[in-house]
């Protein structure tokens, strides 16, 4: 029996507003603890939420960039429980009005966008130590209230690999939409995933589990394989899934229960009486529509099209807004050419730079798109201009400066090739040999020699032409 | 020369503003009054006048203790607010300060504005001036016996389902309801939010608008305020010629004391000499508000109580873990009535019960409102007697939470429909005060308080036995 | 028509602690008042739609602008436990 995965996520967003979902402090992005809280994000007696036009704004931009409906009202909701983070026993959140319903990005159905407040932070304390003989934690109510979109997906994603790349287009796209900073580590991206299993071929849906607060796309990926891994086995040794919500260890791989179904809460939702609900006037919509730029499925779309870049490298860089927002940089500096730029980036610039965004590198724009020039017009070598863009991560610059500090230049005296060449077979008679004989594979060797003797100025293409013409083959 | 308390709030601003009488003699005159309470009415006086000048001409407020007032005790009647101090002051204490009423003190309130008589306060019952023995009426009993004996010109109470116009009926005085979202809430220590408004507790009829007009606000603090779409004018009509005063048929008379029937009859046949006519109009679903809101304001209330938990201000019991410092303190701060509604409230919201209880309260309460909206088309005013009796004893009704709730009986309904009424003293049975009850459409404050004036001129009531 | 196991069931979601007698009482209170509210049971109230604000009001929404927040001891003036900068609370167990 074979069992197929069925996956849907659910993301919580930090929206980049300037103040709280419902009152009016600032958000905190490392303030000393408590010193962004008010009556309101508090709790205290008395105080009233009022909500955030620009948090609505955003979030309608959120709906229309992922295709969804917006109804043209839409109403928040109390969802009752006790927890120390949570200052009023309630959140206010959205329930059966959200903002969004349905959409789609990519080939993942969209269930629903809805506003929500952040819980606090709740952290064990440290120097306190324990209180009446328990552990003790302490409550920072700085994040407290931040506004948040909730994203919903439906269960159509099938494998760890997919779910985590269709993460990563989510968060290009919410970038590219400037809606949040969506930054995994800083919990300004939040994803949880809900995991079934169920025969293939199947219809029905099993028992599903939901995996939390996982904060890297790795760990998602990891994490959902260990727990369809997991399941499995459960259902292969005749078990049943048990309803749960589950924490992943990425250090162990481990798979343990935060809370049983037992423990479930009763939200007792009710619509919240201190609210009114929000009306999504024409004029709301109209500003919201307005501010949406290219999203990143569009994006990619028109790199094809018009800068005639193929499908793969176009994705790899729509679907990473910054790096296509320094690759349109580089394109508009000119010196380069739109293809042969869009394989450096993607491939000798990300190597060098991982997932640290491009533009708070030392590499400009501007000077990646000069050394793509001189290649393209060979005053310098690719091995060459490697070296090069090494030198520009490590300190920035001018790439012809730094061909000139270095002698990077490529070789214009061909005597200087032939020399070095010479040199080489010298010193290796028996690559020599088998050459002449036929025995192409030893070639990289005199390559390499080549390229050490002229510090990579040598252009690899020209240097087996010579060696082969040397050679009479 | 008339004792200084004996003026009305209104003839004392005139006689500040003019010179005639100073301010801080006002100030003065009322706080001792205030500090020598033995009504229980007082749960902290101040010392010196906080606000002076203006329309309200430096007259003290006494104002319920629900209402935030900052750096002075604000604990909703309730041990697990003990000593709280807020850090803001509510809205509405603010725009009356601006106006010129300065701060006589905190007034004694059932706890959470639960309750109909003051008993369920954690700082003791409150007396009825008229009575000693007797409640006050409730939640605002403290605002209304310290008006009524005269140790405050006015005050401000809240009204939820009753908790200004009863008491304001029982203690012989004024009280005004307004409509749902005429003056901000923020700062108003919540007990049911979409029913909760302050108002005016007042001795006459004038004193309640001008004190009013300076109440409401559109506040960009409370999303559900809305402010008065017009400024409050003083009332001065004499007569009621061409006004229709409807009685509702189907509100049950069962239950009502004779004297408070025969003050209400008394009233109605005033009204018709003063030139109104009487109609019957039709409320087919107010016999149910009772129910509704009994399950609507707990539920509200039972989340709105949430955030007393200990953590942040408040009573905390220290418990072997976090969850039985959240339970012992809950039973150690919370009275029975606040623990009654705070269960109901649950249970009406919880899973499997939600749409049986809240789900179909919520639906009564669009239909009591509908039904106001067709009565109006026919007559001006709903008129009823404000409570089913006279000030009860206290104690009498302490094992009987039902027989308590059943106080709201006439008030309830404008609540649920969030529209206007006030409720005059319109006479005595047995020697305690009887309360008429006017209810008008949304924003009809000015009409009603200039209805009610006419018909106070014409009862001409006298509520100072009550004043020592 | 409510009972003691529901009475502790609700009065768990409610964090409230009841004694022995208390649980009696309020099972005895709240079937008396839940017997009167049931009468709402009665009515006919078939698409009906439920009130949630009573009042019809437009554009309550605030501006994204900055207020001031309370300084840090303002916050901290009527709390019980205050430690690390923070309000101290025994720690969650893993269902609390």
């Amino acid at each position: 029996m074979t069992y197929e995965a069925v996956i849907g996520l659910e993301i919580h967003v930090q929206l980049s507003t300037r103040t709280k979902m419902f009152c009016g402090c600032e958000l905190s992005f490392g303030e000393p603890p408590n010193t962004r809280t008010c009556p309101v994000c508090l709790g205290l007696p008395g105080a009233l939420p009022v909500a955030n036009a620009e948090a609505i704004r955003l979030g309608l931009m959120i709906g229309l960039a992922l295709e969804c409906d917006l109804a043209p009202q839409s109403i928040f909701h109390r969802k009752n429980y006790f927890y120390p983070d949570l200052p009023k026993g309630y959140q206010i959140s959205q329930y059966d009005e959200p903002l969004c319903r349905g959409g789609h990005l990519g080939d993942v159905r969209i269930h629903r966008v809805h506003l929500e407040e952040d819980a606090a932070k709740l952290v064990h304390a440290g120097s306190s130590g324990r209180i009446h003989g328990s552990e003790a934690s302490v409550v920072d109510f700085n994040r407290g209230g931040t506004p948040l979109a909730e994203i919903v997906t439906e269960p159509d994603l099938r494998d760890a690999e997919s779910a985590a790349e269709w993460l990563r287009l989510l968060r290009a796209t919410l970038r590219r939409l400037g809606v949040s900073d969506v930054n995994m580590e800083e919990g300004s991206l939040r994803c949880d995933a809900n995991i079934s299993i169920r025969p293939s071929g199947s219809q029905e849906l099993g028992t599903k589990t939901e995996l939390k607060n996982m904060n890297s796309f790795r760990f998602i990926q990891r994490g959902i394989e260990a727990e369809i891994a997991r399941q499995t086995k459960i259902v292969e040794s005749g078990g049943k899934v048990e309803q749960e919500t589950l924490h992943f260890d990425p250090a162990s791989g481990a798979i343990t229960s935060l809370r049983s179904k037992e423990e479930a809460h009763d939200y007792r939702y009710f619509p919240e009486p201190d609210l009114i609900p929000v009306a999504i006037t024409d004029e709301l919509l109209q500003s919201a529509r307005a501010a949406l730029p290219e999203l990143p499925a569009a994006r990619a779309r028109r790199f094809e099209s018009e800068l005639g870049l193929n499908a793969e490298t176009a994705k790899l860089l729509a679907f990473r807004t910054e790096l296509a927002d320094f690759y349109e940089e580089a394109l508009a500096a000119d010196g380069a050419e739109p293809v042969p730029l869009a394989n450096w980036v993607t491939n000798e610039l990300t190597a060098r730079l991982g997932d640290d965004d491009p533009q708070a590198s030392k590499v400009s724009p501007a000077a990646l798109a000069q050394l793509v020039g001189l290649v393209a017009s060979k005053k310098v070598t690719n091995a060459g201009a490697r070296q090069v863009l090494d030198r520009l991560v490590e300190q920035g610059g001018d790439p012809q400066a730094i061909v000139e500090a270095e002698g990077l230049g490529a070789m214009e005296d061909t005597g200087e090739l032939d020399g070095a060449i010479d040199s080489a077979l010298a010193s290796n008679p028996d690559i020599a040999e088998r050459l002449r004989s036929g025995d192409m594979k030893p070639m990289g060797v005199i390559i390499g020699h080549v390229m050490r003797e002229t510090k990579g100025r040598a252009d690899g293409g020209e240097v087996t032409r010579l060696v082969r013409a040397k050679l009479g083959l | 020369m008339t004792h200084i308390r004996d003026l009305t709030a209104a003839q004392a601003a005139a006689r500040v503003r003019d010179g005639e009488l100073g301010a801080g003699e006002l100030f003065a005159a009322y706080r001792d009054a205030a500090a020598g309470d033995d009504l229980n009415a007082y749960l902290y006086v101040a010392d010196e006048p906080n606000a002076s000048g203006g329309e309200l001409g430096g007259v003290p407020l006494a104002v319920k203790d629900l209402f935030c007032t900052e750096g002075v005790i604000s604990q909703s009647g309730s041990k697990i607010l003990e000593g709280y101090k807020p850090p803001y002051t509510a809205t509405v204490v603010e725009n009356l300060r601006n106006a010129g009423a300065p701060l006589l003190g905190k007034t004694n309130q059932d706890e959470f504005a639960m309750g109909s008589s003051n008993e369920n306060s954690a700082f003791g019952p409150v007396s009825n001036p008229w009575d000693r023995e007797r409640v006050p009426g409730g939640s605002s009993g403290g605002s209304a016996a310290a008006v009524a004996a005269g140790a405050a010109p006015w005050a401000l109470g809240t009204d939820t389902g009753g908790s200004i116009r009863q008491p304001a009926a029982m203690c012989g005085i004024v009280g005004l309801k307004p409509t749902y979202g005429a003056v901000s809430r923020y700062g108003m220590i919540a007990f049911a939010s979409s029913l909760d408004q302050a108002g005016p507790l007042t001795r006459d009829v004038t004193d309640a608008a001008l004190l009013f007009r300076h109440m409401t606000s559109k506040d960009p603090c409370d999303a559900t305020s809305l402010g008065s779409p017009e400024q409050i004018a003083l009332p001065k009509s004499e007569r009621l010629d061409g006004i229709r005063l409807g009685r509702p048929d189907d509100l049950s008379t069962e239950g009502v004391e004779p004297g408070v029937m025969a003050a209400y009859e008394q009233t109605l046949k005033l009204a018709e000499e003063l030139g109104a006519t009487i109609e019957t109009c039709h409320l087919p679903h107010a016999d149910h508000g009772i129910s509704a809101y009994y399950v609507i304001a707990p539920a509200e209330a039972s989340s709105n109580l949430a955030r007393f938990d200990g953590v942040r201000y408040g009573l905390r019991t220290n418990g072997s873990d976090l969850l039985s410092m959240y339970t012992q303190t809950r039973h150690d701060g919370f009275g029975p009535e606040v623990k009654r509604r705070i269960m109901l409230g649950t249970y009406a919201l919880s899973s499997g019960y939600y749409d049986a209880y809240y789900g179909r309260a919520q639906r009564v309460r669009t239909k009591i409102a509908d039904d106001f909206t067709s009565a109006f088309e026919s007559v001006d005013f709903v008129v009823t007697p404000t409570a089913p009796t006279t000030a009860f004893k206290i104690g009498e009704l302490a094992d009987d939470p039902l027989a308590m709730y059943l106080n709201d009986y006439f008030t309830v309904p404008m609540s649920l429909a969030g529209i206007p009424a006030i409720s005059i003293p319109n006479g005595l049975s047995d020697g305690r005060p009887t309360g008429f009850q006017l209810a008008g459409p949304a924003f009809s404050e000015s009409r009603i308080l200039d209805a009610a004036f006419a018909l106070e001129q014409a009862l001409a009531f006298d509520g100072s036995p009550a004043r020592s | 028509m409510i009972d003691r196991e529901q009475v502790l069931h609700v009065a768990r979601l409610a964090r409230l602690e009841l004694s022995d007698d208390e649980v009696g009482r309020m099972t005895t209170e709240m079937s008396k008042i839940l017997g009167h509210i049931e009468k709402i049971a009665e009515l006919d109230l078939e698409g009906v739609p439920p009130t949630s604000h009573v009042v019809e009001v437009t554009g309550a929404l605030r501006p994204d602008e900055p207020r001031p927040s309370l300084p840090r001891d303002v916050a901290f003036a009527n709390a019980p436990d205050i430690a690390d900068d923070g309000f101290r609370v025994p720690s969650p167990q893993a269902h609390a």
